[in-house]
């Protein structure tokens, strides 16, 4: 990691620092790595969807923690975001992200169920019901 | 206070300032930095002076991708909660084209790639490689959004448009609103590789690169939890 830190710091030269300690091969090596990874990753879930290794309702749970696994991936070999001192405030301001999207997407999902339940008690078909109405 | 005191409270705090017990490493790596050139400092909290303007723009340019995001999260919860919505008409097992989704993911991913390739190439100040690599990037991305409109195209002919159904509605908004950013990120990416060639790589290049980037590499995070979401977990159904 202290690697990864020091190719970063790297990334912040600015006009007048000395760039000749710059290793480009390291960083490419970083990214070669973070695509093999993904593509494992992406690979995983395509091949989620035709396996029958896995019982079937656990597939979708399946798929979301190889997503949440890919996203971390994206995450610190693309995006870069580590735990480097400079890097605490892009930690911070997506974990508060994460907060957000959590509660948007949990939370719809939540009430519009109940909704649903409620809309439409044992789904019994509208004839049956016309009838207990006489 | 002495000068000289003030010296040494500044050596102490140089030692871990806000790097809590991390800083350990980096003394020992010692190379880089230690030597007097001030960049290994942690910045943004007042010791060794203002975070770089590269990290300040970082920043902010990433507080608006999460807002993006958040964007993007209310258009997923609304087609989660629309999933089984089909009204009757087709429901996406039997509109969605696994092979071209997996090429789309397939180009997408690449494209992220050779823009990560972009941003080595352009720290090592090549020219030549920078813009080869861009390239690559904007023609990886053209051929997503080719394929994803041939796509779209289909189903519009095929009857099943976005007025089809709530489920359509739906899916054509989040995956329509992706596109549409690839689209712009499209064009940002052709000014950036003018800008490169004709400015060469002045450090506000230097940082606009760098949203570039960031921008591009978020499209694909987003990418991922569409094709999971929408069309891998909507195919089950």
């Amino acid at each position: 990691m202290s690697e990864r830190n020091g190719n970063h710091d790297q990334g912040d030269l600015t006009a007048g620092q000395d760039p000749s300690s710059y290793s480009a091969w390291d960083e490419i090596q970083g990214y070669l790595f973070g695509l093999a990874l993904a593509v494992g990753l992406t690979a995983a879930s395509f091949a989620m969807v035709h396996t029958n290794l896995i019982w079937g309702p656990g597939i979708a749970v399946a798929l979301a923690v190889l997503a949440v696994a890919q996203i971390g991936v994206h995450l610190v070999f693309f995006l870069h975001l580590t735990t480097a001192p400079d890097n605490t405030n892009n930690v911070l301001a997506l974990a508060f992200g994460v907060v957000i999207v959590a509660m948007i997407i949990g939370g719809s999902l939540w009430i519009m169920n109940h909704l649903d339940d409620r809309m439409m008690p044992n789904m019994m078909p509208m004839d049956q019901i016309m009838q207990m109405q006489r | 206070m002495s000068a000289t005191d003030a010296v040494a409270g500044g050596r102490d705090w140089d030692a871990d300032p806000y790097k809590l017990g991390r800083g350990d490493r980096d003394g020992r790596g010692g190379g880089h930095g230690g030597g007097g050139h001030g960049h290994d400092h942690a910045t943004g909290h007042g010791q060794g002076g203002p975070a770089s303007k590269r990290v300040i723009v970082g920043y902010g340019f990433w507080l608006f991708l999460l807002s993006d995001i958040v964007l993007f999260s209310c258009l997923f919860a609304a087609h989660a909660v629309l999933q089984t919505a089909t009204a009757g008409g087709p429901s996406g097992r039997q509109l969605f084209n696994p092979t071209s989704i997996a090429l789309e993911t397939a180009c997408l991913l690449l494209s992220s790639f050779t823009c990560g390739l972009s941003q080595v190439a352009a720290d090592a100040r090549n020219q030549i490689m920078t813009q080869l690599t861009l390239a690559v990037t904007g023609l990886l991305g053209l051929t997503f959004l080719l394929l994803e409109a041939h796509d779209f195209a289909g189903m519009i002919a095929a009857g099943d448009g976005p007025q089809r159904s709530a489920f359509l509605s739906s899916f054509f908004a989040v995956v329509g609103c992706h596109g549409a950013h690839v689209t712009a990120g499209l064009l940002w990416l052709g000014t950036m590789m003018a800008q490169v060639f004709f400015k060469g790589f002045r450090p506000n290049i230097m940082r606009r690169l760098l949203c570039f980037n960031l921008f591009w590499h978020v499209l694909d995070i987003i990418w991922v939890a569409l094709f999971t979401i929408v069309y891998l977990i909507g195919e089950g159904r």
